[in-house]
């Protein structure tokens, strides 16, 4: 039977507190934690198959033009190989998340350095590398688009993403204090440590795939809609995935692939990118040319504010990076001007990586607003809580909850903020200059359509979904939910995901999972409840449900009696609906840095880092926790060391491996410290959650920008923060 | 090529092509795949393991140059339903999250926390002499060979905190 909600009204009745388990929210250690750490959770590309053959994919070396012949013969002689393989159906770039169809297909237009062109399949991997190494490719190159800040391109404003209210140049010329200001980006990669690896097998005409996907609902359309094939005869599982961030959202050249291959030999066939292949193949973030206006009166009140992004990406691709997309109703201002412009360049695809829009966009905003804090002689603090609005200040909506102000308040007060002396190059321990410095956070907030079986049995709980864990805590805080609403203990529950087979959801992806799943999972088990309270012919409001035991008046039940053998198993569907709508929902937060400086050489070092959160009802404290310690991260090393450098003769990434592409490593993060605030948030979801996954990059990069201004004086409007940049002006 | 490895404390004969690195010898030949890949360039750490004691990333290593080697993988290290102090450790200090480094991570603190022991310093020791103290920002310098984009390093320092402190 199924259960079904649609989200057209604030649920405040916060069920979830009034249940008696008492495990929601509650810091538990993953319940796969056992698996992961001894090494026996299973990821992509360590299935056990038999006859498994392998193949590697052989990728173009211009930017632009086409493929004039494949010499395949030589290759084909080698040992080992058993098929070149150069389909139309292979993929120019892997899917957008939640594109549901196949993105642009067919291998012999080049559009950018690292294409796909062709595969090599042989028995042995050693064998299926070496011969793709040696499979001639003839190309004719053409003219490429490569400079993304070249006036003589033409740039895209696609509508509904621009926004003027007002006339903020008059504001700007009116403004006390005004900063008008461009800033840049550069891209990023998602770089999760598991490489997209799939391995595809035929069953006649059903076709299983084991990858690493975090959106399997949607990925199943992709694939059969990229090989030609029904939906309904292609399985995806990814039960553990190593990693995501926006890379695997949507399918990638690794399935796609693999299934022709596997199809071409009639054998089952493994194909796992290389780590520069990830970096050339799937998404990239788009690099980005920033403007900010803001206008302020006397009291640092925003009378202007404006937001010009550019950004990149491939042609006949509808994805782009939405810069703006917090600006929109961060801080009041009357007048505002919002543009997105889109060039078409010859570069790696452009899609999400961790928090698309915000990472970047927030970043920006975030740190202009510090430069109006230094020149209004305003604490930065101050000067964000005065200028929170009360609606959402281009559509008037009201806020569905609104924490900027509170974590602010606590951040300060936990950081101790009053100490930061506003004058740079104030504190010094020897060589090194101490600066404090601080950021907003914004993300929006989406709750998606999705479903979960949860069947109460005489053993216990059991959770299924497609939904996927990719590292964000699914299978415990899904378990939690069931845990409480049900009263079983959480070592009777089981979770089953990642799997096409079963109930689909909109998967991992912008910060909607938990909430979204979790409401499907909570809404099976209100009617299980319901169920129950039948059964013992009370009202379901009656009812206490705890360790495996109902409980009516003074008449306790076991569970295990009370069902027999007839297990209850619901299916709970929710949609969004009107709550969508009639607010404007986000969740908000603040950043605290403080960074030394060293006054000879510009090294900086982050010695301290604070996030404070709110994000609805929080779902289990440890994972939550650990999420924005991740995006913090993502913080630090956007800020300080993060880059895609492009060759500018050919668009190729220069820097596509880890050892050039520079992730915080262990001793460039300290002990970062994350304050969950108290929060539910009636609109979001009936479980009052909201996302979390994306929360703690959006905006983390400024604080520690804002901290290096604060320590030594230097402003640099170009990210990374590097020590070139601060020498120059030291 | 046959190459003989003893890989938690079992012999394996290995039959494979010379250019097997020991990371596909242990996950494509061995189905040890424990041990991960993430860059196959020894850019990562995730395919770290234990040879005759000492730590090593086994993808920049072929598997044919190991014969006669002891060699410890995080199978050798506890399983799921009996795990090492070290493999607790990060359980419950969620030292992880997808999970695809931690293997890497485990392996690598396992073989470091022998290093301390045995007096090697690092590049943040005050001395170079005496077994160094395991403040944070040795334990960060010397986990920084393992990289996590889940970024759970503040868990991951707290967890071979807690289980250098339990172990002594
Ligand atoms: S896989 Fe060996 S260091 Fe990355
Ligand atoms: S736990 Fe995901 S990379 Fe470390």
């Amino acid at each position: 039977m199924t259960a079904y909600l649609k989200m057209d009204e604030p649920d405040r009745r916060n069920r979830l507190d009034s249940m008696a388990q008492g495990v929601i929210g509650q810091p538990l250690d993953r319940m796969e934690g056992p698996l992961k750490v001894s090494g026996t959770a299973r990821y992509a590309h360590e299935w056990p198959v038999e006859r498994l053959c392998h193949a590697v994919l052989v990728r173009s070396t211009i930017a632009r033009g086409h493929v004039v012949r494949i010499d395949r013969s030589p290759v084909e002689a080698m040992d080992g190989v058993l098929a070149v393989i150069d389909d139309d159906r292979l993929l120019r770039n892997p899917a957008q998340g939640t594109a549901g169809k196949a993105p642009v297909q067919g291998p012999r237009e080049i559009f950018y350095v690292g294409q796909p062109l062709a595969l090599v399949v042989a028995e042995s991997f050693e064998q299926a590398r070496h011969a793709a190494t040696q499979l001639r490719i003839e190309t004719m190159a053409t003219e490429a688009v490569l400079d993304p800040e070249s006036e003589s391109t033409d740039r895209e404003r696609p509508e509904g993403k621009q926004t003027s209210q007002g006339d903020l140049d008059r504001a700007m010329a009116e403004a006390s204090h005004s900063i008008d200001a461009v800033y840049h980006t550069p891209g990023h990669s998602s770089a999760a440590m598991e490489p997209h690896a799939a391995i595809a097998q035929w069953d006649g005409d059903d076709l299983t795939v084991h990858a690493s996907c975090q959106m399997l609902k949607y990925n199943q359309e992709e694939l059969a809609d990229a090989l030609g094939i029904d939906a309904g005869r292609v399985r995806i599982v990814s039960p553990y995935v190593g990693g995501g961030f926006g890379s695997k959202l949507g399918i990638a050249h690794d399935a796609v692939a693999a299934a022709i291959a596997a199809r071409a030999v009639g054998r089952p066939v493994a194909l796992a990118l290389s780590r520069r292949q990830v970096f050339e193949t799937t998404m990239r973030r788009s690099e980005s040319r920033q403007r900010i206006r803001l206008a302020a009166d006397a009291d640092g009140l925003l009378t202007g504010l404006g937001h010009e992004a550019l950004v990149s990406q491939l042609p006949g691709e509808t994805f782009s990076e939405p810069v703006a997309q917090a600006t929109h109703f961060l801080y009041a201002a009357e007048n505002r001007e919002i543009i997105h412009e889109i060039v078409r360049l010859n570069r790696t695809c452009a899609g999400s990586v961790r928090a698309p829009g915000e990472a970047i966009g927030m970043t920006v905003l975030e740190t202009a607003m510090d430069e109006l804090a230094v020149k209004a002689g305003i604490d930065p603090v101050a000067l964000r809580k005065r200028n929170i609005p009360d609606k959402d200040p281009e559509d008037q909506r009201p806020f569905s909850s609104h924490m900027l102000d509170q974590a602010l308040d606590r951040g300060a007060e936990l950081f101790d903020w009053q100490r930061r002396r506003p004058e740079p190059r104030s504190t010094r321990r020897g060589e090194w200059l101490i600066g404090l410095g601080m950021s907003s956070a914004a993300r929006v907030n989406s709750l998606m359509q999705a479903e979960s079986r949860v069947t109460l049995g005489g053993e216990g709980v059991r959770i299924e979904t497609d939904m996927t864990d990719i590292g964000t805590g699914t299978y415990t805080v899904l378990a939690q939910i069931a845990g409480e609403m049900l009263g079983v203990p959480m070592d009777r529950i089981t979770t089953v995901l990642g799997d096409t087979d079963l109930p689909p959801g909109p998967g991992s992806g912008g910060s909607w999972g938990a909430s979204s799943t979790g409401s499907a999972v909570y809404v099976a088990c209100e009617e299980i409840r319901a169920r129950i309270a039948r059964k013992l012919g009370c009202r379901a409001e009656d009812l206490t449900l705890k360790d495996g035991h109902a409980i009516t008046g003074n008449r306790s039940t076991a569970l295990g009696e009370l069902i027999g053998d007839a297990p209850i198993s619901v299916r709970g569907v929710v949609e969004p609906g009107g709550t969508s709508k009639k607010v404007r929902q986000s969740t908000y937060g603040a950043f605290f840095a403080e960074v030394a400086v060293n006054d000879v050489t510009a090294e900086v070092r982050v010695r301290r880092m604070l996030g404070v959160f709110a994000a609805g009802r929080i779902l289990n404290a440890k994972t939550a926790r650990s999420q924005c310690l991740g995006g913090m991260t993502f913080g630090i090393g956007m800020a300080l060391t993060e880059e895609l450098i492009h060759d500018p003769r050919d668009g190729s990434i220069v820097n596509r491996d880890l050892a050039e592409y520079h992730l915080p490593v262990n001793a460039d993060v300290p002990q970062l410290e994350v304050e969950l605030l108290e929060e539910r948030d009636p609109w979001a979801s009936p479980i009052q959650a909201k996302g979390i996954g994306e929360l703690g990059i959006s905006g983390a990069a400024a604080c520690i920008n804002n901290a290096v201004f604060n320590a030594c004086g230097v402003r640099v409007r170009s990210y990374p923060v590097t020590l070139d940049k601060i020498l120059a002006e030291l | 090529m046959h190459t003989q490895l003893t890989i938690n404390g079992e012999n394996h004969d290995l039959e494979a092509d010379e250019r097997t690195t020991l990371l596909d010898a242990l996950r494509q030949h061995l189905r040890l795949t424990g041990t991960k890949k993430g860059c196959d360039h020894g850019q990562c750490g995730a395919c770290t393991v234990i040879v005759n004691g000492r730590r090593i990333n086994s993808c920049l290593t072929l598997a044919c140059m190991h014969d006669g080697d002891e060699i410890v993988t995080i199978e050798g290290i506890g399983t799921a339903t009996d795990l090492s102090v070290l493999q607790q450790a990060f359980l419950s200090a969620d030292g992880f999250q997808c999970g695809y480094c931690t293997p890497g991570q485990i392996c690598s603190a396992t073989a470091m926390l022998e290093e301390v022991k045995a007096g090697w310093p690092s590049h943040v020791s005050d001395r170079l002499d005496g077994a160094p103290e395991l403040s944070d920002e040795e334990i960060g310098e010397r986990m920084s060979g393992n990289l996590c984009r889940c970024a759970c390093y503040p868990n991951i320092v707290a967890a071979i905190r807690a289980a250098a402190g339990s172990a002594a």
